[in-house]
């Protein structure tokens, strides 16, 4: 299997965006966020179709869609009951306005599918170069500001009472979760982004009590999952997404599970 | 000694149509132990919100000296709300009191000083836990270690002892005074608990409906502390 050169790209692409999504969707979880991230998602299909309709790539027109509404949507209101319905509001709008931008660019269908459902096959060696540079910026980004992004993220109230500015990790998480969006999307597709994002990283806390120790767990639970994927699509023929999803879902009902009868 | 520390200037905070407190002045000196007493919703978690700059007064300000970059705050509210799943352990909620532009692993001092907070606010066999598991008492005694950690000049607490039983309460307490003789740690102690408020602190800010009065802590008689209720 490893002998083709689009199944190396494949392991290479996903195994970068797992690590990505594992320690991103501790400060997901942390930060409540699951939701906020569902829409992203949406919002990247539409981004997707509009780097293809403006003849960019689709990551280009991805990134400059999260990234901007993610902090529009960040900042729009403070209320978390307010603001999960403007986010549906907005997610609404976006994904009307993916289907309006794929249909004015005279792209088949397939390009709709894989942008909802991933095409981690298809990938080539530059969409990896260029996956490799974006997350090693998040993760540089990430390394630096560890302190203040974990205190936020675990005990906000503690961290604005220290005169942390709140708003300004905020935003800077924002455009993390953007980018991770867009990267995980590569792989998944913008539909099942939550997958990477959010499964692995809420069963994760139900076996660690410190940040390290979720982040560790919930990559090698989105590693396991991305390399399954792989490899049972490579062997049956049906799509990778599709495995991934099966492997992160049984691995959070197991978490629930085992805590469950911890109890 | 007296030297400054915070100094409330002609303070007035209401919230849309209905104030709360206004005009009040106080200066707090380094080292002052002060208790904040008064009836139920009479605005001492509101005043010190407005302390911690959570809240903007109506008119009038909080000075800090010299200014509060230069102040470290530590701050134990009254109510936070802590998910039940909430996953990080006791140790690992203390340890997240050391932001800054540095490694993501603590330093071996600020291992050494998280150790000794944890041993001396008694929480050594429960730090594993997770925070969310703890009792109510454990995680007061928790957000009390976590603001102590960073070795604050001021220590803000608003009823932070009224779900500790009295023993526990005592040990915390006598904690918080040596290092308030000590390392000179200025405390502000939000309680309904008047024999408290006169074993520990040495000056008292009483707010009431009618206006707050403030002084030594020996000179508050029974009848005022009688009358703020009753106003
Ligand atoms: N965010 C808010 N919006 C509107 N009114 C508020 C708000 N917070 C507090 N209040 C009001 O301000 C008054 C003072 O409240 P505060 O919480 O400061 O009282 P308190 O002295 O701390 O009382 P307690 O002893 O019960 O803790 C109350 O009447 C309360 O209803
Ligand atoms: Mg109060």
């Amino acid at each position: 299997m490893f002998s083709y050169v689009f199944m190396q790209n494949a392991y290479l692409a996903s195994t970068i965006i797992a690590i990505i999504c594992g320690i991103v969707g501790v400060f997901v979880i942390a930060r409540n966020m699951s939701f906020l991230t569902h829409t992203l998602s949406e919002i990247g299909f539409a981004g997707a179709a509009f780097g293809l309709f403006a003849g960019w790539s689709a990551l280009g027109g991805m990134l400059l869609f999260t990234t901007v509404s993610s902090v529009l949507v960040g900042q729009l209101s403070a209320k978390t009951s307010r603001r999960e319905s403007s986010i549906s509001a907005i997610s609404a709008l976006f994904i009307g306005l993916g289907i309006l931008f794929i249909s004015l660019s005279n792209k088949n269908a397939s390009y709709a599918t894989n942008i909802l459902f991933g095409s981690v096959i298809g990938i080539d060696a530059a969409a990896v170069h260029q996956l490799i540079w974006l997350s090693v910026a998040v993760l540089a980004v990430i390394f630096v500001m560890y302190r203040f992004l974990t205190f936020d993220s675990f005990d906000p109230v503690g961290a604005s009472v220290h005169g942390l500015w709140t708003n300004v990790i905020s935003i800077v998480f924002l455009v993390i979760l953007a980018f991770s969006v867009s990267v995980a999307a590569q792989v998944v597709g913008s539909l099942l982004i939550f997958i990477l994002l959010t499964l692995p990283a809420s069963a994760a806390k139900y076996f660690s009590h410190s940040v390290v120790g979720m982040m560790t767990i919930a990559v090698f639970l989105a590693l396991i999952g991305v390399w399954g994927g792989l490899y049972l699509g490579y062997v049956t023929n049906w799509p990778v997404s599709f495995f991934i999803a099966a492997i992160e879902a049984g691995f959070y009902f197991c978490a629930l599970l085992i805590e469950r009868f911890k109890k | 000694m007296t030297e400054p520390i915070i100094a409330l200037d002609h303070l007035t905070v209401s919230f849309p149509g209905h104030p709360v407190f206004s005009d009040l002045n106080l200066t707090v000196n380094r080292g002052d132990f002060l208790s904040i007493l008064g009836p139920n919703g009479v605005g001492k978690t509101t005043l010190m919100r407005t302390i911690l700059h959570q809240l903007k007064p109506t008119s009038g300000r909080v000075v800090y000296y010299p200014s509060r970059r230069e102040v470290t705050v530590g701050y134990v509210p009254q109510f936070r709300n802590i998910d039940p799943e909430y996953p990080l352990s006791i140790r690992n909620f203390i340890e997240l009191n050391f932001p800054g532009f540095r490694l993501p692993w603590l330093s071996r001092n600020e291992r050494l000083t998280t150790n000794a907070i944890i041993q001396q606010t008694g929480l050594t066999q429960i730090e594993h836990r997770p925070l969310g598991e703890a009792s109510g008492g454990e995680k007061q005694k928790a957000y009390l270690a976590q603001a102590l950690v960073e070795k604050p000049d001021l220590l803000i607490l608003d009823e932070s002892t009224a779900s500790l039983d009295p023993v526990t309460k005592t040990e915390l307490l006598d904690l918080v005074k040596r290092l308030n003789e000590t390392s000179g740690l200025t405390v502000l102690f939000v309680t309904h608990d008047i024999p408290m408020a006169r074993r520990y602190s040495n000056r008292y800010l009483m707010m009431s409906k009618g206006g707050t009065e403030s002084g030594r802590i020996q000179d508050l008689s029974d009848q005022q502390v009688w009358r703020s209720d009753h106003v």
